[in-house]
């Protein structure tokens, strides 16, 4: 027997969701072989996460709690990626959110009332954020310099800048030596609707306009232009460097608010690890989406209730929380794998006699 | 078999598949030693593929190959050389900074340190055997378009070739090229070697070859003598039914025609400052097609992408009626209203969003001079469908992306958008490239109409019979200066092959004013 791989033309819709279904059951059977590999008993481990994440009132707005976030990035990063900008910065973005939110929080007065706090906190969050991706995007722009590798930089001098706040300037001389910065006043804390933070009612907003925003403006279609070719854009007589330029601000303002929201309704303060992962998290939604903020959404529900489902495992069976990153791998893995045969078809055919 | 002869190549009902194209189906193919034998067919007929699954860049995926009467399994292109076959493939595969003598023994098991003597011994040789003219110590990006081919064919001669096989080896050249690169075909079948010469020149076909295989569609259509065939009937077999071509050429008065761009000592230097265009001046008139020749790279690029403000110029003036365009970006030309249309040469790559269906195509360069922040579609996706309507594109709907038409459709699409956007000036870069016979006569047919309409046509072609056949004049390029303003009715296309390398004709001046004269 010897196999071939030959590239696929198009094929139908109704394959391509075949596919992908057969993808994500074979990747749920195969971690069901590896926890029983591990002694443990798949259909329990399963019914756990399930259970664990939209199992009773307080676990759904946990896993909301989990998903703005993650939402609210991917976002961000849809709107870059369109244009083919690989932004891996998102978790310095949304640290630097967090930094523009407490400086608002921090200095102004405690008696503002509450919406016009958080409305400056907001905006000082998306300024900051959208500073952070501007910077590489200038560079970009102008000097033609790998957006990647400066993103991803960038991230790390975002969290350290954190840390030295939180150890220097910035330290509260109330917290008994240790180094933390202080808690947000009241008015600078987002309040809850139906248990979770007003967040996600954001989230739900940013979808609606990121579509509208990537599918029916003529912004979003020049970011796309430029995305497929630079030339072609040029041709069309577009300014690319301000179209580079205004996306990645959109896309780094969108990770800044989510960082806001993180310092103003979890943590109520800033702390470096206020990311959390979160940025990096956030690549994969938004890569699995197609870059459709609508199907984001749903890729979004689906990763946040992993992540929660996998802390319940630890908490009610004493299982690491491991166990759901595995799964979570084999998804993607099988996911990305699947993406091999929706564009080249393998098949097998008996060996011909070789004549060297 | 009983031939007496061992058939050089056989290749017996070879059939490749790429996803849903299939390149090759039931492919039969015989090739006699001493033999030049032509591999006719349209863009898409599945030559190169063939030629590719004989020197082993793919496998067949059904069917026989023999070479010198043995089966052969081919696993990799090494094992095609070692049997003997040589490929010289359309775009050349050597290392410019390097000498000819280098870029021969390159890749080759030598010992640690070559023999200089002895190589540059047979490499004399085999130039004295073929007729070959070749400096071995010359440097690549010294050479012109013919020296290197020559490198090319000695590369693979070197390797002891004695099948070859040409991937259209006069696309890029001068005729004068051409014919020297037809003795040295000559020479080589004298010498009882087997040549299969890839080509859609009929011409050509005609001249040099023994022997015709025409394919169509990836099928084997016939093979036939040369001499007992004509072009009408090679079309026939091409295109699979008779068909009627010919370029109408309508004179316009003097009268009727006015100058509408006037390019004026236009210089552009590269980002090494190299002249890539010297002094450039002519005129394009209303009801003109004005062509432009040149060998490859002679500036034909930077001229079209001068106009239409896609590179910045170093000197000089370009004239839109009495606007002076230079130094405005697209952005600017459209906005001051400035009607000139463009064909790129690189169609997928800047004419177009490759990804994008027609209709986001449409688009292009009209969502500008829209109001407000909103994209609005509606206009385009009737002016896409009443385009795919007039131009008989091809296509599933107008959201099929561009990317998955055909070469030819493409074209269309592309030609549709700036036809349909009224230009007074419209600049087409090799705007038949890659189209088949039928798609490349409809192209002349609808330029033809953009002239009858009044509008100057530019139009940078490589195939100097159809520059003759549809230009009213032509500007030829050399080294980034015009080197002669011609009347086709007035020269030959030997003269112009002159031009082109940079020998100016007797009795003719820079200026068209003054007739060109015999070579």
């Amino acid at each position: 027997m010897r196999f071939r791989i030959t590239k696929r033309g198009d094929i139908p819709h109704k394959q391509e969701m075949l596919i992908r279904i057969i993808a994500i059951c074979l990747s749920i059977v195969f971690a069901g072989v590896i926890l029983l590999a591990f002694g443990l008993n798949p259909v329990n481990i399963f019914s756990t996460i399930i259970k664990g994440s939209v199992g009773s009132q307080i676990r759904i707005q946990q896993t909301a709690m989990r998903c703005i976030p993650l939402l609210i990035t991917s976002l961000g990063i849809i709107v870059a990626f369109k244009m083919k900008f690989w932004n891996i910065g998102a978790e310095g973005q949304i640290t630097m959110g967090a930094f523009g939110a407490t400086w608002v929080a921090l200095n102004l007065s405690e008696s503002l009332p509450m919406p016009v706090m958080l409305l400056l906190m907001m905006i000082a969050a998306t300024v900051c954020g959208g500073i952070w991706a501007f910077i590489p995007a200038i560079f970009k722009a102008k000097m033609g310099t790998n957006e990647t590798i400066f993103t991803l930089m960038m991230n790390y001098i975002a969290i350290k800048f954190v840390t030295y706040l939180q150890y220097g300037p910035w330290m509260d001389p109330s917290q008994g030596g240790f180094p933390k910065i202080a808690k947000f006043p009241a008015n600078a804390v987002l309040p809850s609707v139906l248990g979770v933070n007003i967040g996600w009612i954001f989230a739900i907003i940013f979808v609606v306009l990121v579509y509208l925003f990537m599918n029916h403006t003529k912004k979003g279609y020049e970011i796309a232009v430029v995305g497929e070719s630079v030339e072609t854009a040029r041709y069309a007589g577009m300014n690319i460097s301000r179209i580079i330029i205004v996306s990645t601000i959109i896309s780094g303002g969108l990770c800044g608010i989510a960082g806001m929201i993180q310092a103003s309704a979890i943590e109520k303060t800033l702390i470096a690890n206020i990311a959390g992962g979160y940025g990096f998290t956030a690549i994969i939604p938004a890569w699995l989406s197609r870059l459709n903020a609508v199907t984001c959404f749903f890729v979004c529900v689906a990763f946040a209730m992993l992540i929660q489902g996998g802390t319940y495992l630890q908490v009610s069976l004493g299982i690491s929380s491991a166990v759901a990153s595995v799964v979570q791998g084999l998804i993607l893995f099988f996911v990305l794998g699947s993406e091999f045969f929706l564009q080249y078809k393998v098949s097998f055919s008996k060996n011909v006699k070789e004549v060297a | 078999m009983a031939d007496m002869v061992k058939l050089a190549i056989e290749m017996k009902h070879i059939s490749k598949v790429f996803g849903d194209v299939v390149a090759n189906d039931d492919v039969n193919l015989q090739v006699m030693p001493g033999e030049v034998h032509a591999l006719l067919g349209e863009n898409g007929a599945g030559k190169t593929t063939l030629m590719n699954m004989l020197s082993g860049i793919y496998t067949p995926d059904t069917g026989e190959i023999l070479i010198n009467g043995e089966p052969v399994t081919f696993h990799s292109p090494g094992d095609s050389i070692r049997l003997g076959i040589g490929m010289i493939h359309q775009h050349f595969k050597l290392v410019d900074v390097m000498t000819a003598k280098d870029n021969i023994v390159i890749g080759q098991k030598t010992s640690l340190f070559t023999k200089g003597k002895e190589l540059s011994r047979k490499v004399r040789e085999l130039s004295d055997r073929y007729g070959l003219d070749i400096d071995p110590d010359k440097k690549v990006y010294e050479m012109s378009v013919g020296e290197k081919q020559t490198l090319e064919i000695i590369k693979v001669l070197y390797r002891g070739a004695n099948i070859l096989i040409l991937d259209e080896p006069t696309a890029v050249l001068t005729p004068q090229e051409i014919k020297k690169l037809f003795k040295v075909i000559r020479n080589m079948k004298e010498q009882g070697c087997a040549i299969v010469i890839i080509t859609h020149k009929l011409n050509e076909v005609m001249e040099i070859s023994d022997r015709v295989t025409v394919l169509r569609k990836g099928k084997s259509i016939d093979t036939v003598v040369t001499k007992d065939v004509n072009i009408p009937k090679l079309i026939e077999m091409m295109v699979g039914q008779k068909v009627e071509l010919s370029i109408e050429k309508k004179k316009y008065d003097a009268g009727e025609k006015n100058a509408i761009l006037r390019v004026d000592g236009l210089t552009v230097k590269n980002d090494e400052g190299k002249n890539m265009l010297s002094d450039v001046t002519f005129d394009l008139n209303t009801h003109e097609i004005l062509g432009v020749a040149g060998v490859a790279n002679s500036g034909q690029k930077e001229l079209c992408e001068s106009i239409a403000g896609l590179v910045k110029t170093d000197k000089g003036r370009i004239f839109f009626e009495d606007e002076n365009i230079v130094g405005k970006t697209p952005r600017d030309i459209i906005k001051l209203g400035i009607r000139m249309g463009f064909i790129p040469e690189d169609r997928l790559g800047m004419g177009l969003v490759a990804g994008m269906d027609i209709v986001h195509n449409m688009i292009l360069k009209d969502y500008q001079n829209q109001p407000g922040i909103i994209l609005h579609r509606g206009p385009c996706t009737e002016q896409a469908q009443k385009i795919v309507d007039s131009l008989d594109i091809m296509t599933p709907s107008i959201y099929t992306p561009v990317k998955k038409l055909s070469g030819g459709n493409i074209q269309k699409v592309l030609l549709g958008r700036e036809i349909d956007s009224a230009p007074k000036v419209l600049i087409t870069a090799y705007a038949v490239r890659g189209l088949d016979i039928g798609a490349s006569y409809k192209i002349y047919d609808l330029l033809n109409e953009q002239k009858a309409k009044g509008v100057g046509v530019l139009f940078v072609g490589e195939d100097l019979d159809v520059l003759m056949d549809l230009c009213d004049r032509i500007v030829v390029l050399c080294h980034g200066e015009v080197i002669g303003i011609v009347d086709p009715d007035e020269v030959t296309k030997e003269d112009i092959g002159l031009l082109m390398t940079g020998q100016r004709l007797e009795g003719t001046s820079d200026e068209n004013t003054e007739k060109g004269g015999e070579a």
